[in-house]
């Protein structure tokens, strides 16, 4: 059967892994494909990397690290971050990335979703959703523009929509959660890994194995962490056990 | 002494970068390739393959590469498929009614049951027959939402699950067609795809 996966994140800016909390305070850990051969060894079973450059050179940097990271991986690479028209999702697929995650550009015009699903298979379209609790209401909404703009939509509803236009799977990050180390929002994973058939990964929040047992517990096919990998705290193959140990099939 | 050289076809709804890169790990030059003269004369023939059923064969049928293909099997010319490229090979698939496969593999893709996710996204056990020449046991790493679940008499195959059995991978002779991306799959990935590159240069003609 298939086995739920662990995914390390890479934040990278101008050709550097960085991380920081909610998106801001970045500091420098390390270099993208010393971080990526490592992670590969030690079991990861893909990698995601998010484009975090503010600035053009940034992206055309960007490219430059996918090439390297697609040289050494022999497991599957998901870029995101800076993809904000079909070109740049397709110059990333050419470089060596094998999926794209598409996350402001889609949510400004969902079209970009079914264009790019068309194009290129379902399979290589990873709708990255960022979602915050609402202070209204009991539901998430989408935060774009890497957190700094709420828009009105509702989380689950966005993600059912991204579905039907052609995604093929979902990134979802809880806002609140990220960098926090507090563990996922489960009830968010919940609601939005029974509203859709494709795969959701987990992101924002793990510092555990147990968090992301807890998570694919909700419903999470895949789970996605960053910092936890950062400083050499724990390692994949641990982390693995771990999950082997609560009972979650995984690759090992 | 030049190295061997594995030939890419280029559909143009393929992303060949991640193929490309693990044979470039396997040690040989990589070339892709249009020209159906230049995929027939090929020592190492790669059709990948991602997206739509129709696309991919509307894309074989504009480049002149059905027959090829056809030919290539059927004088058991290395041809390694992947994803939708072993789909290619067969008859036909739900995905795309009306729209005939190459019929190499006579099978017919079909979608997986509605209870699992899809696409099939991640890394699955798989089972081959002991008879197998390529697959061992290992986990592959899979992104599909259609897939064969009959081996037709004359190949070997190997099995997984998702919401019922199906066939991960398929093989007869020095052609091998996988479900899954061994270019995707790991250290494990890798040693198949050498397996079929040894066993393909060794029966080559000098």
């Amino acid at each position: 059967m298939l086995t739920r996966r662990l995914i390390p994140c890479l934040d990278v800016r101008d050709g550097r892994v960085v991380k920081g909390v909610r998106f801001a305070g970045l500091r420098d850990a390390g270099d993208p494909v010393e971080q990526a051969t490592r992670y590969e060894r030690a079991g990861a079973d893909e990698l995601v990397m998010l484009d975090v450059s503010a600035t053009p050179d940034g992206r055309g940097t960007a490219l430059e690290t996918v090439r390297a990271l697609r040289a050494v991986l022999s497991i599957p690479l998901t870029v995101g971050g800076g993809v904000r028209k079909i070109d740049d999702a397709l110059a990333l697929l050419r470089a060596g990335a094998d999926k794209v995650g598409i996350n402001t550009a889609a949510v400004d015009d969902p079209e970009t979703i079914r264009t790019l699903s068309t194009q290129v298979g379902a399979q290589c379209v990873v709708l990255a959703i960022d979602a915050a609790r609402s202070a209204e209401d009991d539901r998430w909404v989408v935060v774009t523009r890497s957190g700094t703009n709420r828009t009105p939509l509702d989380a689950v509803e966005w993600a059912r929509r991204g579905e039907s236009l052609g995604a093929g799977e979902i990134l979802l990050t809880s806002w609140d959660r990220d960098g926090t180390h507090s563990g996922y929002d489960l009830e968010l994973l919940d609601a939005v890994c029974s509203s859709v058939r494709i795969p959701v990964i987990a992101s924002g929040g793990a510092s555990s194995a147990a968090h992301m047992a807890e998570a694919i517990e909700a419903g999470a096919d895949a789970v996605l962490a960053a910092s936890i990998f950062h400083d050499n705290k724990t390692t994949v193959c641990e982390i693995k056990n771990q999950l082997a140990a609560c009972g979650v099939e995984v690759r090992r | 002494m030049t190295r061997p050289t594995a030939t890419l076809i280029e559909t143009g709804i393929a992303n060949i970068a991640s193929v490309a890169a693990a044979f470039g790990r396997c040690g040989l030059d990589v070339t892709t390739t249009q020209d159906a003269d230049v995929a027939r004369r090929s020592g190492l023939l790669v059709l990948p393959g991602v997206g739509a059923f129709d696309a991919g064969m509307r894309s074989l049928d504009r480049l002149g590469m059905l027959e090829m293909l056809r030919e290539r099997a059927e004088r058991d010319a290395p041809l390694l498929a992947v994803c939708l490229g072993m789909q290619l090979l067969g008859s036909a698939s739900d995905e795309s009614p009306g729209v005939e496969g190459l019929g190499i593999i006579d099978a017919k893709a079909g979608a997986f049951d509605p209870s699992v996710r899809a696409p099939q996204m991640g890394w699955n056990q798989i089972r081959p027959d002991r008879e197998c020449t390529f697959l061992t046991p290992g986990y592959a790493y899979f992104a599909n939402s259609f897939r064969f679940t009959t081996t037709p008499a004359g190949w070997r195959s190997a099995l997984a699950d998702h919401g019922g059995s199906f066939v991960a991978a398929i093989e007869r002779g020095k052609t091998l067609a996988c479900q899954f991306h061994p270019e995707l799959s790991g250290p494990w990935g890798l040693a198949l795809l050498h397996r079929w590159i040894e066993k393909s240069l060794e029966a080559a003609p000098c």
